[in-house]
């Protein structure tokens, strides 16, 4: 196990010093002088030579990038050109705001997807089946910002259960801040429960057929402790493999469901680092995402040694 | 033994046939992929006749005319500035589908060759490729595309830029493994043998043979390629106002929601059904092109 988590460790280095490079890299896609851009309605030569210095502008790329990894390997992100804090701050600041989101969205697509998946598998072919196959057809396919929309006009317009946006922090009230994110996480969760059901549905169908699960119930076992215990049990290793995909779909989708109920986050951070020409903010965001994600992964495929262990010696 | 030889012998028979033949007759049997594509043919002629088809022009604003409901004059409503939303809706398909052939298009001119010269050729160049591949796909989809669109700047073309480019990885590593799995089969072993060159060996024997996985890819990640652009338009980085696109038809729609849901209905129904019938017509295509389901 020790070996395997060092082997994973090491294998993931030379891509996030490639991640690093790519997203350093996107500053060489402004069009026309950096420093102009960067210092946006300002025109004042002192801030443009400034900008230049901090960031090492007149120096050749590849030592740009040596002074810019450095900072980011010693904690510094980079600083804010509109917000004039630094990016590192501002991203401790909104991520535990994602995190909970992204906490409830998971619950929320497991407690669909995976209940969803079993029945359509146990009855495949029925009403169930065909009910389960159209919910997951219609997840994948509905854009998350047009539900978004669509449930603020139900839940917010129309009956006034739920406030339309605006967020209030867990510890402030943790009731108004379950009604401030229990719509967004649904729309998060939504997409990501239809794929899951659809990974769960093939593994127990497949687990379903096992000799193992004939043999649970040549034991006269309960059709229910079979499926739940033996076949169950079986099909989640490959739905967790295929699961932790669904990570780059919860961030990326916290950016469009961030912005339709204007949760302050890091989807919100980042689209208005956007709209701000904050590169800064957009290289550090963005790197920081792709970190998470790429640990996320290392994260599922540690779990997924453990549930199987066969892959234990 | 001889039970389960006899469906050999007569699919040995049905490969007489030629496999595009075969494939659409196999296509032909699946509903969900014929609506799919006739859906997806629909949608395409809408964009190319939206000239003729477009009841009004998409971008005359009329101030008698703001947030109508729908009507006999307007089908669909009209938006803030009193823009008929049935005639956005239509010019917008062509956002909306050329966004989704041309970033698709992007990613597999780029992509193809890139995964055949790495699977083919194997090595440091296979090493290196799959590399900055990997680290591609190290960054979430969406968010990629974001950064792209973000440093190039918004507009439509950069927003496909954007798209194709995020979309590229994934056909580097499928055309890699297909080549990979392809190079070790006997044909491509006697096209060596006859002294074929290699450019020669991976156009001409090995691409042929992993086009049918690469069109299922084509056909889902122009789905998600419509998503996600307008994904970016609802952003304000792809098409520019007053230029129709259903993303920013989405964007202008949700501050008025409470007053024009049918604003917000219609273009969503636009890209949802747009993407479903993709989706479809992917799902559909990855069964007739699978081998296995003889």
């Amino acid at each position: 196990m020790l070996s395997f988590l060092t082997q994973r460790l090491l294998q993931i280095i030379p891509t996030l010093i490639l991640v690093s490079m790519l997203i350093f890299g996107l500053q060489q896609l402004l069009p026309g002088d950096p420093a102009l851009i960067m210092a946006g309605e300002e025109r004042d030569p002192a801030v443009l030579e400034e900008i230049r210095q901090q960031y090492r502008l007149n120096e050749p790329i590849p030592i740009q990038y040596f002074y810019w990894i450095k900072g980011v390997l010693s904690g510094n992100l980079g600083e804010s050109m509109r917000l004039k804090a630094p990016v590192g701050s501002l991203v401790a600041e909104k991520l535990p705001v994602t995190l909970q989101l992204a906490a409830m969205a998971i619950v929320v697509a497991l407690g669909i997807g995976i209940p969803a998946g079993i029945i359509s598998a146990v009855k495949k072919d029925t009403a169930w089946d065909y009910g389960a196959n159209i919910f997951a057809l219609w997840g994948i396919s509905t854009p998350n910002f047009w539900l978004g929309i669509l449930m603020i006009f139900l839940f917010s317009v129309t009956l006034g259960w739920l406030p339309a946006s605006g967020y209030i922090r867990l510890g402030e009230d943790w009731r108004a801040s379950l009604a401030t994110t229990v719509m967004p996480a649904f729309v998060l969760g939504n997409a990501i429960a239809a794929v899951l059901m659809r990974h769960t549905r093939s593994a127990m169908l497949q687990a379903m057929g096992a000799d193992y699960v004939r043999t649970a119930r040549a034991k006269g076992l309960y059709e229910r402790r079979v499926v739940l215990k033996h076949a169950l049990r079986n099909a989640m290793t490959p739905v967790i493999t295929l699961g932790a995909l669904e990570f780059g779909t919860l961030l990326s989708g916290a950016v469009l469901t961030e912005q339709i109920f204007t949760i302050p986050g890091f989807g919100k951070l980042i689209v208005d680092a956007v709209f701000n020409r904050d590169y800064a903010v957009v290289q550090g965001v963005v790197l920081v995402t792709a970190t998470t994600y790429i640990m996320l992964n290392l994260l599922a495929d540690v779990a997924y040694v453990l549930v199987n262990p066969r892959l234990r010696a | 033994m001889t039970a389960s030889t006899l469906p050999d012998v007569a699919v040995a028979d049905a490969s007489e046939e030629n496999p595009w033949a075969r494939a659409w007759r196999r296509l032909k049997r699946r509903k969900g992929a014929m609506a799919g594509l006739v859906v997806v043919v629909l949608f395409v002629l809408v964009a190319v006749f939206a000239p003729l088809v477009a009841p009004y022009d998409p971008i005359a604003t009329s101030w008698s005319a703001v947030r109508k409901a729908p009507s006999w004059e307007h089908w669909l409503g009209t938006d803030e500035v009193g823009r008929d939303v049935l005639s956005r809706i239509i010019w917008g398909a062509r956002a909306s589908l050329s966004a989704g052939l041309v970033s698709v298009g992007i990613a597999l001119g780029i992509g193809v060759p890139l995964g055949l010269l790495a699977g083919y050729a194997g090595g440091w160049i296979d090493s290196v490729l799959s590399r900055i591949v990997d680290a591609m796909l190290a960054v979430p989809f969406l968010i990629l595309a974001i950064a792209l669109a973000a440093f190039l700047g918004p507009s439509l073309t950069n927003a496909m830029i954007a798209i194709g480019v995020t979309a590229t990885p994934i056909f580097v590593r499928l055309t890699r493994g297909q080549t990979l799995a392809a190079k070790v089969e006997d044909y491509v072993e006697a096209a060596r043998a006859v002294g074929n060159p290699h450019w020669r060996i991976a156009l001409r024997h090995v691409l042929p043979n992993i086009v049918p996985p690469l069109l299922v890819q084509a056909s889902l990640a122009i789905a998600g390629a419509i998503i996600a652009e307008a994904a970016l338009s609802f952003l304000g980085l792809g098409q520019q106002p007053p230029s129709p696109s259903w993303g920013s038809m989405l964007n202008s729609a949700q501050r008025f929601i409470a007053q024009a849901p049918w604003m917000a209905f219609w273009p969503g129904f636009a890209i949802f059904f747009a993407v479903l019938s993709f989706n479809l017509l992917g799902d559909g295509l990855r069964d007739a092109l699978d081998p296995r389901h003889k």
